[in-house]
């Protein structure tokens, strides 16, 4: 497979409350590092994206956020502002307001423009060379499949007219794993790990783009050997907490209980790991992250998972 | 929070008609408002029922739900007592399916056949109503419209879409009115009567006609000729749908976790509530960290592990019979495991203080053992909002 570090334009999606947002913004950042020209773009608008590298909220034309790297959010209104400049040399300025209106309308009314516009402007800066690699801090995994395959859906919608034919060379590129890839972010729970293997067939069976990794996030560390195990259930017997609080002179049950639920945390998560890899394609690379414990968001907590996306990919 | 009573949710449950779970992805708002029904059901009495979007599939099964699409399914005692539980009233639950919900409607309102066909058989109809996110906003919240008018239950728990914006299920009926309501629309439509082809003198639909093509321009004055003779219908329904949202007799629960994030967009989405008038009954944190981890006696005796001494471990390892330095490493981990959790906790409690409740009650549930998919769990996770 193609490593994900080589496609210019990268998907990443994930359900609510995995750290979708977050682990884009690593994955830019890595990028970044690595002394590529990144552009991070959000494309839900909620700022998100933004905060993870403590800049202000971005808007649809790009602005730098740090070294190699530039971010912006996605406006489809603007969006097919700047396509029906490019393409139909049309006097824009008299005519905003009842574009606007209008816009309004027809992404209302025919579906599926709103998201060929953010996946059009996507591959236009993929297409122009303008960035390495764009990093999309896409839809969550309930809509991604509809943005992915909108260019198709339009090619069979649109018999004619200029949409249809931008479709073409749009599906080149999302059909290129060479140039495209997706990365679905999961947490090793229950829920999210059957969304992510539920989406992982559905965008082989609905959309031309490959799935490029999925990164698990918030994996928990290994805390006990076998060995090491045993004496562990030893100590957070009653009798163990018992010595132990004898030994510190001190009451250790709220100690041991926090070991106690990392350890049942970590159990349960190992499961979900298990149903994640028999359920995804044989060969889709896993990612794993640990559980930032120290920082949970800001650019600090991003410039660690970037180190942990590097040391993961690299490995 | 600190401090307070633990809540309790049993008058939102006990007094209202409708209670609608909202807020971010991913907290465990699904397993929650089945919770609640589930509880309300079974302690409070009464006729309950729970309306579901997109279940976890071990969950569905709990509640008796088997791919049945809109139908209102009774969950059956048996449920109940096998998690031990002798119910005082029922619990009934319904998936929502949007396709089967938008045909209904629109079979409902269509003047006559031919129209109801043609609008079924529209590619753009199949296209918004299939494929298309927001119309699930709405669809959620007519049926639960048409099912509170039934007048069949005592209390509708809801359980809201996933969207792309947390708000969009509740703007979605004035939108919807609105779209209908538009100038634009009947500007458009209008000139079609007499010919398609008139209205591509006009500046939009020239440009609409170039980006978009002549058919497709066609199909979707065709849909929205058809859908106008339902116009009345769909926007006094729309508007009968928003009062309900606004009316005394409904209650939002806020659903979060505290970690920073979903928390963040909890906030936003209460502030929201609030600008609306619109009730908040209570919010709900799920997944929180016990609150010994926080507690100033478990910290201290956490520095005291850290600095223990090899004579202190070695005392430790002849009480218990284990080996000396399995135990030091053990130890070692633990110590770690308290700290890396404690600051999570620490995060997580003053993110839950700074938290802008209004007049709602603040239910916090444990991360509990084990993910919930039986009528037991459900039951254990309802016990936590009742505050018993």
């Amino acid at each position: 497979m193609i490593p994900l570090a080589e496609r210019s334009l990268i998907f990443v999606t994930g359900k609510g409350g995995v750290g979708k947002t977050s682990v884009a913004a690593g994955l830019a950042q890595m990028l970044a590092f690595q002394g590529r020209s990144v552009l991070g773009c959000e494309v839900d608008a909620k700022g998100d994206l933004a905060a993870a590298f403590e800049a202000p909220p971005s808007g649809f034309t790009p602005v730098s956020a740090g070294e190699n790297l530039s971010l912006m959010a996605m406006d489809t209104e603007a969006s097919l502002r700047e396509y029906l400049k490019l393409n139909l040399k049309i006097p824009i300025i008299g005519r905003i307001g009842p574009l606007a209106r209008a816009f309004d309308f027809v992404a209302t009314a025919a579906p599926g423009v709103k998201e060929i516009l953010t996946v059009g402007k996507l591959c236009y800066e993929v297409r122009e060379r303008h960035y390495d690699t764009v990093v999309v801090d896409a839809s969550a995994t309930g809509h991604i499949v509809g943005q992915l395959a909108a260019p198709q859906a339009i090619n069979e919608l649109v018999k004619v007219g200029l949409i249809r034919s931008q479709t073409d060379w749009m599906l080149d590129i999302l059909s290129d794993p060479r140039q495209c890839g997706l990365v679905i972010v999961t947490t090793p729970e229950e829920m999210p790990v059957a969304e992510t293997v539920e989406l992982a067939a559905k965008v082989a069976e609905e959309t031309t783009v490959e799935l490029a990794a999925v990164v698990v996030n918030r994996v928990l560390p290994e805390r006990f050997s076998p060995r090491a195990e045993a004496v562990f259930d030893r100590l957070s017997s009653h009798e163990g907490i018992d010595a132990l609080s004898e030994v510190l002179g001190a009451d250790s049950a709220s100690v041991v209980g926090a070991a106690a639920l990392a350890t049942t945390m970590r159990r349960s998560r190992v499961q979900h790991m298990n149903t994640l890899r028999a359920g995804l394609p044989a060969g889709t690379p896993l990612v794993l992250v640990p559980y930032l414990f120290q920082r949970a968001d800001g650019h600090r907590a991003t410039r660690q998972l970037a180190l942990h996306l590097a040391e993961e990919i690299d490995r | 929070m600190s401090g307070s009573s633990p809540g309790s949710i049993e008058r939102l449950l006990g007094e209202r008609e409708i209670v609608i779970a909202c807020g971010p992805g991913g907290v465990g708002k699904t397993t929650t408002a089945a919770a609640a029904a589930a509880i309300a059901a079974s302690r409070l009495g009464g006729d309950v029922l729970v309306l579901t979007v997109d279940p976890a599939r071990r969950l569905a099964d709990a509640l008796g739900l088997k791919g049945l699409g809109n139908q209102v399914t009774p969950v059956p005692p048996e449920v109940f007592q096998a998690a031990g539980e002798t119910p005082l009233g029922t619990l009934s639950a319904a998936m929502l399916d949007t396709k089967q919900s938008w045909d209904a409607l629109i079979g409902e309102h269509a003047p006559d056949e031919a129209t109801r066909d043609r609008i079924l058989h529209n590619p753009l109809y199949q296209n918004i109503t299939e494929r298309f996110i927001q119309s699930h906003d709405y669809i959620a919240m007519e049926r639960l419209y048409e099912l509170h008018s039934s007048g069949s239950w005592d209390l509708i728990v809801v359980d809201t879409p996933p969207t792309r914006n947390a708000l969009d299920f509740l703007d979605a009926p004035a939108r919807l009115a609105d779209f209908f309501s538009s100038r634009l629309l009947r500007w458009l439509i209008a000139p079609s009567r007499s010919t398609l082809l008139g209205i591509a003198s006009k500046p939009f639909t020239q440009v609409a006609d170039r980006i978009l093509g002549t058919q497709f321009l066609a199909d979707i004055t065709e849909f929205f000729v058809s859908l106008q003779s339902m116009y009345d219908g769909f926007v006094e329904r729309a508007n009968a749908v928003s009062r309900l949202l606004a009316d005394e007799r409904t209650s939002f629960m806020v659903v979060s976790t505290s970690e920073t994030v979903p928390l963040r967009e909890a906030e936003f989405f209460a502030t929201e509530l609030a600008t609306r008038g619109l009730d908040i009954g209570a919010v709900v944190l799920n997944k929180v960290l016990p609150t010994s981890l926080s507690d100033p006696d478990a910290l201290a005796a956490t520095r005291r592990l850290a600095q223990r001494t090899p004579e202190m471990t070695a005392a430790l390892a002849a009480r218990l019979d284990v080996d000396a330095s399995v135990l030091d490493r053990v130890l070692e981990t633990v110590t770690e495991s308290f700290e890396d959790f404690a600051v999570v906790a620490r995060r997580e409690a003053s993110s839950r203080e700074r938290f802008p409740l209004g007049g709602a009650t603040l239910l916090t549930v444990p991360q509990l053992d084990r993910d919930v998919h039986d009528m037991e769990g459900l039951l254990t996770l309802g016990s936590y909002l009742l505050g018993s």
